[in-house]
């Protein structure tokens, strides 16, 4: 006889979740809503006036060929940085996993680079690189002949926002790819050399493919993190220029609602985004997830 | 609440302030001023303080200029403004327009009965901040405009004479270059520098309708002839490397402490920071140059800086302590005192009396340049100012474009006809939020 647990009291099992949906419809659902309403709203800074407009501001920003070009920017800069940051982190993480003494000393300064909060991470670049007073536009210059200056040519400005935001999550992947590798068996590994595969088959036929379930969870955070979380690297080194090379959607997001105080258009980005982040997370688990081996 | 706000402010007087006397009001104040400007700054709330035991004035750095004018709108959405926020001018039209949001500071002073002289201020300073009906909303505080900012070092040791048109600007130019020094022109807010102040300086009309003063219906015009060859003139230096863009706001402060420009185009107000931190070679402020193909004589710049603001939604006992606080800045001695440690010019002819009486004008030759350029004619309707809406926006907008001209992507002609065309769009959006 099995024996059933039977709540008996209706209002427990809810009382239980509320204080759950309680934050998620505070936190999450009543902002995403008020940024849906007010994306129909052209309306004054100070919340005086507000004319309902339609899809106004939408039909605005896919007519501005500026928000157009954009896209492609955050699609370049996202991508470089997930591929840059991840394939870095890797290698690191195989690195670190060999390393035999000194390894908390190694794995400790590895991830160092995450404590740094995005705002300074973005200050210390921004000195780095300044073409008057920067240490490293300095070398480029006398070792390699580069003319460094971000603030005129803007895909060395492209390049130095991803690799500062590539550099920031560097750490963190190397976490996680470590943890990775450190739950592969051992025994796997040993069966194939001792039939005679090298360190790159071994690599690529057993250690990849077994730590595709942490690669695939760090595709989606990194994506994420390229996407919606580099803003203060961009606010702090370029502003979003020169010119708009490096203005991503997010970037402009606050440009648009926190210098421009364009509320309406500000809202209508966001609103955008939050369908990118839909449609990339869907196709991300429904394509990409079917080829992680669990 | 804003009737009963009003009535009880013309209603308040010295008898009600003295009830409240007890309780010690206290107030806030939001600036914008960082560094030394803003040690200054909240030294005036400390001197203020331990002047009378009333109110006590909290002075706050609330981050840059964009950031604290968006603190204090979000502050007030939420019913949480501070008493008093510094505004920069570009968002002066944005403020005059929120009504409901702003307590006039004419008002606020007649309110109070305190002594409020609008033509104690300079004719520049009253012609930026003036309403349509000529009162002054909100307070002058720090205000500057651009000049030249010369290293006299490397002038004088490679026998270059200091320019005073753009020829002879592009010619010394030429001339240091040639002699190693690495990028000889540089220049901050150019939007500021480049176009607003270079129009204003040749008569120029930055936008129809005055400017945008008399409506808010205006449309750019900076797409106009003087200022496209302008640009080209500034491009083609940029082809000899005469010129090294080193971007936006103050960024390319650096160029001109390190001596690699020896001619830097911005406020007057970065002389405090420039006695701190040039020691190595001599400088001075010289005039804008002129460009005598447009006009034959300059007219005169327009200013850049900030006033303060009133806000709203207060208590009595608060405004009385706010119009003593905006009283006692607008004093003579702090004025003067402010100027003289900060290079912004002095904002009132009383102040600019007491520096040149105190002798500073001559200790410092050249501190007197940004008030001789501001005064140097009666505004016209071209170079009084400017009033748009979205102008912090279109200023991005503007420095976009202009830094398209810089990496040659675009002549000047297509970046201002672009330029143009999305300020336009922005002023349309103000007009329709705002009419």
């Amino acid at each position: 006889m099995q024996k059933r647990v039977v709540f008996r009291h209706k209002w427990l099992p809810y009382a239980l979740v509320a204080p759950q949906i309680a934050i998620t419809l505070i936190f999450f659902i009543w902002p995403a809503y008020q940024a849906l309403e007010t994306s129909f709203f052209l309306e004054d800074v100070f919340g005086f006036n507000r004319t309902f407009v339609w899809l106004e501001n939408f039909t605005r920003l896919f007519n501005d060929p500026g928000y157009l070009r954009s896209f492609w920017t955050t699609l370049i800069f996202g991508l470089s940085v997930t591929f840059m940051s991840m394939s870095m982190a890797l290698a690191l993480a195989v690195a670190a996993n060999r390393v035999i003494h000194g390894k908390t000393g190694y794995r400790t300064f590895l991830i160092w680079p995450y404590a740094v909060a995005p705002a300074l991470a973005g200050v210390l670049w921004f000195f780095m690189m300044n073409p008057s007073l920067g240490i490293v536009a300095y070398m480029l210059e006398g070792t390699f002949g580069v003319d460094w200056n971000h603030y005129v040519n803007g895909n060395q400005a492209l390049l130095m926002v991803i690799v500062a935001a590539a550099w920031k999550q560097i750490s963190y992947n190397f976490l996680f790819f470590l943890a990775g590798l450190q739950s592969i068996p051992k025994s796997l590994i040993e069966a194939a050399a001792i039939d005679g595969a090298s360190p790159a088959r071994r690599f690529w036929s057993i250690v990849f493919p077994l730590l595709s379930p942490t690669t695939f969870f760090l595709l989606v955070v990194n994506l994420v993190y390229a996407f919606f979380d580099t803003f203060a690297i961009i606010h702090a080194t370029t502003s979003g220029g020169p010119a708009d090379a490096t203005s991503i959607l997010v970037y402009k997001v606050y440009s648009t609602g926190f210098v421009g105080q364009d509320y309406g258009s500000s809202a209508a980005q966001s609103v955008i985004l939050m369908g990118l982040v839909v449609a990339m997370t869907f196709v991300q688990f429904r394509f990409i997830e079917r080829k992680v081996q669990y | 609440m804003k009737t009963y706000l009003f009535a009880s402010a013309a209603a308040i007087g010295l008898t009600a302030f003295a009830a409240h006397a007890a309780d010690k009001t206290e107030i806030e104040f939001w600036h914008a001023m960082g560094g030394q400007l803003g040690e200054r700054t909240d030294a005036f709330a400390t001197t203020f303080n331990g002047l009378q035991d009333s109110c006590t004035v909290n002075s706050v750095y609330q981050g840059n200029y964009t950031e604290t004018m968006t603190a204090a709108i979000a502050a007030f959405r939420a019913g949480e403004q501070p008493n008093i926020v510094q505004v920069f001018e570009v968002g002066t039209a944005t403020m005059m327009s929120a009504e409901g949001a702003i307590y006039p500071v004419h008002q606020l002073m007649e309110d109070q009965g305190m002594d409020f002289d609008e033509s104690s201020y300079i004719p520049a300073v009253i012609s930026y901040y003036s309403d349509t009906k000529g009162n002054m909303l909100s307070l002058p505080f720090n205000s500057s405009t651009p000049v030249m900012w010369v290293n006299k070092t490397l002038f004088a040791d490679n026998g270059v004479e200091i320019p005073t048109t753009w020829e002879e600007t592009v010619e010394a130019a030429r001339a240091l270059k040639a002699a190693g020094v690495a990028s000889p022109l540089g220049f901050g807010w150019q939007s500021w520098s480049m176009i607003e102040n270079y129009s204003a300086w040749h008569d120029v009309e930055i936008g129809t309708m005055e400017n945008g003063f008399a409506g808010t219906g205006t449309e750019l015009t900076i797409n106009n002839p003087a200022v496209v060859a302008h640009l080209d003139r500034v491009q083609d230096m940029v082809e000899e490397g005469l010129f090294v863009y080193g971007g936006r706001r103050g960024d390319s402060r650096p160029q001109f402490v390190n001596g690699e420009a020896a001619m830097w185009i911005n406020s007057s107000a970065y002389f405090g920071g420039f006695q701190n931190d040039i020691k190595d070679f001599e400088f001075t402020q010289v005039p804008l140059p002129l460009d005598k193909s447009v006009r034959s004589e300059p007219q005169n710049s327009i200013i850049g800086g900030a006033t303060l603001w009133a806000l709203q939604g207060h208590e009595d006992a608060e405004y009385a302590c706010a119009a003593q606080f905006l009283d006692f800045l607008s004093g003579t001695e702090q004025q003067a005192e402010w100027a003289q440690a900060t290079g912004y010019v002095p904002i009132t002819n009383a102040a600019a009396d007491m520096m040149e009486a105190n002798g500073f004008f001559s200790d410092n030759p050249g501190t007197d340049v940004a008030i001789k350029q501001l005064s140097l004619n009666e505004p016209t309707s071209n170079s009084r100012g400017l009033r748009f809406g979205n102008f912090v926006q279109i200023r991005d907008i503007i420095n976009e474009e202009l830094e398209a001209v810089w990496a040659g992507d675009k002549s000047a002609q297509e970046a201002m006809d672009a330029a143009v065309e999305r300020g336009n769009e922005l002023l349309r959006r103000f007009e329709a939020t705002n009419s």
